[in-house]
């Protein structure tokens, strides 16, 4: 009897068991749609790359809201990586045993790098809001995409934005030099500029490439090769804080080249640089992807962006902003058309994105066989009056651009 | 190469080279008398930055000239620290020394971390964006105005040891420490004081840097490296060693930067720090004080 009642007793657990799974996994799919995406976004708030951490990070805050306005919900935890990869990656582990469905980040392309293995293995969804690095493409991740331009594609498109810039502006520039940060973006970027420079049809000569360790003290030294070269156009890849430290050197030794034009970095058109510098921040160039002021998109994020900053100048930081609200509106849409948080539908879904209506200028946003957008354009933006201003191509420039730049003295 | 480059880089690594000599030249006080090894050296320094930074945020004081008021603090907390704690530790093993002046760096750069964030303090000072023009040289007037504060400062603590009776007295000490207590000196005070002059070149040299570096609690492990370079290679103990070695550091770096990649610029002192431990291991100066 006792062992009939124990038997008899033992089925009832496992038909309670398999009745209270089914109750459960049955529905997961009209649960998934009910609940929100629980996405981590791992940014460099602090350290070296923290102003365009921070700049990024104002545009993850403003999402949700956005995001909700169209019919997608999501649940942010935010990240600080430190501008340090091995951080980024044990913090991205931590997400990950917490719970996050998806992770965004990281701007920076060897905390990007770090990230992705984690991703990779524990086979997340892993967008990547900005980062350049061909390799974090190239490397056959399944379950990264990317919605940045590599480095190749951001020094093709700035190579023949400044073919566009020297022609409209007519500056007779003969020389340039290329001075660049030596990690893992700076010298991707320095790669894809061996590469395509004796190809572009530019009409100067590139009388050497000057790597410098974005977070040493100063740029002293950089600066004193440079000017020695006396190029008539610097080319720079900075990264944030250091591209202050690189104008502070210049305007001390008194070096001023007729143009300061950055093929597609970061660095120049961050808050910090305005702050720092003042007047002597205006008339540098950069030739990067910019949100499109006439997308409906763009103007919501717009709207929600100006009374969460009421105090920030600009209506809304074009380039960090928008990337990281875009790559968390393909986690969303992902989301929404997987029907469920299951890391390897919900990378399914990421892959298949076409998205029309967003925020970057450029065609609709999908990714291709390597999870690689590579349908991302760029323009040339100059900073006037201490505010990024897009000077080409003509259709969505606001003001025309400025070369020869002015001299350091004098200015106000 | 122009020559003018080089020296031009000669000059403005002489100017750093000054600056890390005095914030080298504390380490070397406090080692030579006390005997102990300020495991803590560079998180002071950045303390000191800090200290720089706020007062020229808050009050408008130029960091230059706040060297003087972040100087004398910087003594009394070295005077307080010894008498508290460091002199519990005096004739006690080494490794018990090292994990104290270590325990205490770990928690000033999260003191720091937590008060000020891991971000760069930038200072922007009028002189800041400005240079000497010399010939076909320019010369940073913040590296010029903050060498010549170093060099004051250095002066100041050469003439304190050589002419002054308490001077004599903490050289007495260091010399021979049994028989300066024969003779009646007050060990355990002389030592204290030592500790506060360290400290204050160490307060001096931070604020001296603030024209020069951002502040940035991640200064901190490379300052106390930079530091024990250049006390090695000056000679460990001796007063001018660390000025000097401060200097041959200085335009090693600079050299290393326009010759060399940036990666390697760090590898050039570690390098230069190696041959001297090879060939002249008591360093270029190697006399005590």
């Amino acid at each position: 009897m006792t062992r009939i009642r124990t038997q008899s007793n033992r089925r009832h657990v496992l038909a309670g068991a398999a009745a209270t799974a089914a109750t459960l996994a049955a529905p997961a799919i009209g649960r998934a749609q009910g609940a929100a995406l629980k996405i981590a976004v791992v940014l460099p708030r602090s350290g070296y790359l923290a102003p365009a951490g921070q700049s990024c990070h104002r545009g993850a805050l403003i999402a949700p809201k956005v995001l909700a306005d169209y019919g997608y919900k999501v649940e942010l935890v935010h990240i600080d990586c430190e501008s340090n990869a091995d951080i980024a990656r044990t913090q991205t582990e931590r997400a990950l045993d917490d719970g996050v469905q998806a992770i965004v980040g990281a701007f920076d392309s060897a905390s990007t790098l770090a990230m992705a293995q984690v991703c990779e293995q524990r086979q997340v969804p892993l967008i990547v809001n900005i980062a350049a690095a061909p390799q974090l493409t190239e490397q056959g991740y399944k379950f990264l995409v990317r919605n940045f331009p590599t480095g190749g594609m951001l020094v093709s498109n700035g190579l023949r934005l400044i073919k566009s810039l020297l022609d409209v502006t007519k500056l007779d520039a003969k020389t340039a030099v290329f001075l660049h940060a030596n990690d893992t973006f700076g010298t991707a970027q320095r790669a894809a500029m061996d590469h395509l420079f004796p190809n572009a049809g530019l009409p100067f000569t590139l009388l050497d490439s000057i790597p410098y360790d974005p977070k040493a003290q100063d740029l002293s030294v950089e600066v004193t090769k440079v000017r020695a070269l006396n190029p008539d156009l610097l080319l720079v890849v900075t990264r944030a804080t250091d591209a202050i430290k690189l104008v502070r050197d210049m305007v001390r030794q008194r070096f001023e080249p007729k143009g300061i034009i950055s093929p597609g970095s970061p660095g120049l058109y961050d808050e910090e640089f305005y702050q720092a510098l003042g007047p002597l921040s205006d008339y540098v160039l950069y030739n990067l992807p910019w949100a499109n002021p006439k997308a409906q998109m763009t103007q919501a994020l717009e709207a929600a962006y100006t009374p969460a900053n009421p105090t920030f100048r600009f209506a809304v930081e074009c380039f960090n902003v928008g990337f990281t609200f875009e790559a968390l509106l393909v986690a969303a849409a992902a989301y929404r058309t997987a029907g469920t948080a299951s890391g390897v539908e919900l990378m399914k879904a990421v892959r298949e994105t076409k998205i029309a209506n967003h925020v970057m200028i450029g065609p609709p946003l999908q990714f291709d066989d390597k999870g690689q957008n590579v349908g991302i354009p760029s323009a040339a933006v100059q900073n006037r009056n201490r505010t990024p201003t897009v000077t080409l191509p003509a259709e969505v420039a606001t003001a025309a651009p400025v070369l020869p730049m002015p001299g350091w003295q004098g200015r106000t | 190469m122009n020559l003018a480059i080089v020296v031009n880089v000669v000059i403005q690594g002489v100017l750093t080279g000054l600056v890390y000599g005095l914030m080298a030249l504390g380490l070397s006080v406090i080692f030579g008398v006390v005997r102990v090894i300020n495991f803590a050296h560079g998180e002071f320094a950045v303390v000191a930055m800090y200290a720089a930074y706020v007062l020229f945020v808050t009050l408008g004081f130029d960091p230059i000239l706040s060297l003087f008021p972040v100087a004398a603090a910087f003594f009394l907390i070295g005077y307080a620290l010894h008498a508290l704690l460091i002199n519990r530790f005096i004739g006690r093993s080494e490794h018990e020394q090292f994990i104290l002046l270590v325990g205490l760096a770990i928690v000033i750069v999260n003191g720091l971390l937590m008060i000020f964030g891991p971000d760069a303090r930038p200072t922007n000072l009028p002189y800041s964006f400005d240079s000497y023009l010399v010939g076909p040289l320019f010369v940073d007037k913040a590296r010029v105005y903050a060498a010549v504060g170093a060099l004051v400062v250095a002066a100041a603590l050469f003439a304190f040891f050589r002419y002054t009776t308490t001077g004599t007295a903490i050289r007495a000490c260091a010399d021979n420490r049994t028989g300066a207590a024969v003779v009646g000196l007050n060990i355990k005070r002389l030592y204290a004081l030592t500790f506060g002059l360290g400290l204050a070149c160490v307060g001096a040299a931070g604020a001296l840097l603030v024209p020069i570096a951002d502040a940035s609690p991640l200064l901190s492990q490379q300052f106390t490296l930079l530091a024990f370079i250049i006390v090695i290679v000056g000679g460990l103990g001796s007063m001018a060693g660390a000025l000097i070695g401060g200097v041959v550091i200085g335009i090693s770096e600079a050299l290393a930067s326009l010759f060399m990649a940036p990666s390697i610029k760090s590898m050039f002192s570690f390098a230069l720090l190696v041959a001297v431990l090879v060939l002249r291991p008591q360093g270029l100066m190697g006399r005590r004080i």
